[in-house]
């Protein structure tokens, strides 16, 4: 193309460097995970101890963080895909100031949110200790993934026309809802889907915030590892965590390239690290 | 027409929105306008010279991790922009992209494999010189962290914005004799400030807000995400953590709303 060669040698010798600071630390603590002791190095010899030491003593946060996913991804949907079908047929300014709206618990730090639900929630007998609590926030917090992902694939179709065709032939609202709107933006709700997954099990900012001793998820578990285990228990925990991240983010990419492209990962505002 | 009884299907959303969201936040703004000893938490805050070292702390720290973030994926966008075949492309795009999905506390974990005690660069430096570098647990371990989560964030953003320029333009420019460099700044440049300015505001905005890093580094870094969380947990003062969570959203929502009607303005000029 159009770079020159100096240019080409110079971007691939950062994009390299580039690469190497990111996936190096990750490729340090699967190695750490695996290491019967990290401080001497490779030459101990590798060993799954660890990882079942983190079974044992972590298996519940993940299985509760699973949980608040699955729950947060429910909610999300039932909630947020009938909000982009309203979203794709109103273009006035009520439905710009909703869409603004909806994407400002991204926006603000998590901290502050959490800070809001507990003053104004945290008081109610019954929801502070359980799981809904922190299912609450990752719902505020990953609503806005799953309303422009669907909203992108209802956008290309002519939805809108099909809608009142249908409804000229007597369908009710819900029929026509479910039955042309939801299946032809199958593939960006499946987007959505996977991304609220993603977001969800890696949320950390509200969550440590708002679990109790009683409802702790994996972040919750990888900060407390992290401040109190050995380094190789640590690493074994975060490989156990990045195992669990690698199906959902491949499948993100897989339905990325097939063409349609409803939506990339990375959305123009994304998580609070 | 009939569209219009569809707009009780964003009924749940916007219920739930205010329920849990804005009259929770509202409430919060509320709690910082609140007298204790004397004066409301905005004023403590505002006049207190604690919190303003801790604001600016985290204004400085993000302003720094942003700008160099975007100086190596500016590169590294126009690289991948260039050359959309070549063997192990789709690698090194997952590879890139993978910590997207890290949180914070995972960032600052790695961070430590790297520069904490047992670090990487602490084990090179102490077998080059003997002396053993370690920043981890500090301003330049969380200067790490940012950069760490920004990359990929900024590299999506202006490698899908380089792929958009004209390659004819740059072609004919070439053609009338313009020189790499100035292709660069009168060409590229141009066409990318939008992403740019977009891209750096997403990653301020984060690092702003970013708690995890920091919380994982160490609990004694001063900058207003953990003075917020100190101020909560440690000291029970919640007028002043509420005030401070204001100011902190309020900042940090307005750089994105600065950066976003500055971007689209840009956008509407160049096309």
């Amino acid at each position: 193309m159009n770079a020159s060669k100096t240019d080409t040698r110079l971007g691939l010798a950062i994009t390299l460097a580039v690469a190497a600071f990111l996936i190096g630390p990750v490729v340090l603590s699967v190695l750490a995970g695996l290491t019967k002791n990290y401080f001497v190095g490779l030459s101990s010899g590798l060993t799954l101890r660890w990882i079942e030491q983190v079974w044992s003593l972590y298996a519940d946060t993940i299985w509760r963080s699973f949980a608040v996913a699955l729950l947060t991804l429910a909610i999300c949907t039932v909630v947020g895909v009938p909000a982009a079908w309203v979203l794709t047929l109103y273009r006035g300014r009520l439905a710009r100031a909703l869409e603004e709206l909806l994407t400002l618990p991204v926006a603000v730090p998590g901290l502050a949110s959490a800070l809001a639900l507990i003053v104004s929630w945290g008081t109610v007998r019954g929801l502070r200790g359980s799981i809904w609590f922190i299912v609450i926030g990752h719902v505020l917090f990953t609503l806005p993934f799953m309303v422009r992902a669907a909203r992108a694939s209802m956008h290309g179709a002519d939805l809108a026309t099909l809608d009142e065709a249908a409804a000229t032939l007597g369908a009710s609202r819900t029929q026509r809802f479910l039955q042309i709107v939801v299946p032809n933006a199958a593939s960006g709700i499946v987007t959505g889907a996977l991304t609220v997954l993603t977001l969800s099990i890696g949320e950390f900012n509200l969550t440590w915030l708002l679990h109790t001793p009683l409802t702790t998820t994996l972040t919750v578990g990888l900060a407390d590892s992290y401040a109190s285990m050995r380094l190789e228990i640590a690493s074994a925990y975060t490989l156990v965590f990045l195992l669990m991240l690698v199906p959902l983010l491949v499948g993100l990419q897989w339905l990325a390239a097939r063409g349609d492209r409803p939506s990339r990962i990375a959305p123009t505002r994304t998580s609070s690290p | 027409m009939a569209r219009r009884g569809w707009i009780w299907f964003a009924v749940p959303a916007a219920t739930l929105f205010l329920a849990f969201w804005l009259l929770p936040m509202a409430g919060l703004a509320l709690i910082g306008a609140e007298i204790k000893d004397g004066q409301s938490a905005y004023l403590t805050v505002l006049t207190r010279p604690q919190y303003w070292i801790s604001l600016f702390n985290t204004v400085a720290l993000s302003l720094a991790a942003t700008l160099a973030t975007l100086l190596l994926a500016l590169p590294v966008g126009r690289f991948l922009a260039w050359h959309r075949d070549f063997p192990g492309r789709r690698l090194l795009m997952s590879l890139l992209m993978f910590p997207l999905a890290f949180p914070g506390v995972v960032v600052g974990f790695l961070i430590i494999l790297l520069a904490g005690r047992q670090g990487v660069i602490g084990n090179i430096t102490s077998w080059l010189t003997g002396d053993r570098m370690v920043f981890a647990y500090g301003m330049g371990g969380l200067f790490l962290g940012y950069l760490y989560f920004s990359l990929p964030r900024c590299i999506g953003v202006l490698a899908a914005a380089a792929e958009q320029i004209d390659a004819s333009l740059l072609e004919a420019a070439r053609t009338l004799g313009a020189s790499p460099w100035r292709r660069f700044v009168d060409i590229e440049l141009p066409a990318l400030t939008p992403a740019l300015i977009g891209a750096g505001a997403m990653s301020f905005a984060t690092s702003m807000g970013a708690f995890g890093t920091a919380f994982t580094l160490a609990t004694q870094i001063d900058v207003l995400p953990i003075t917020i969380y100190n101020e909560f947990t440690n000291y029970a003062n919640i007028p002043v953590a509420a005030a401070l969570s204001i100011v902190l959203g309020l900042a940090t929502w307005a750089v994105l709303y600065v950066a976003h009607s500055l971007a689209g303005a840009r956008l509407g000029a160049a096309g």
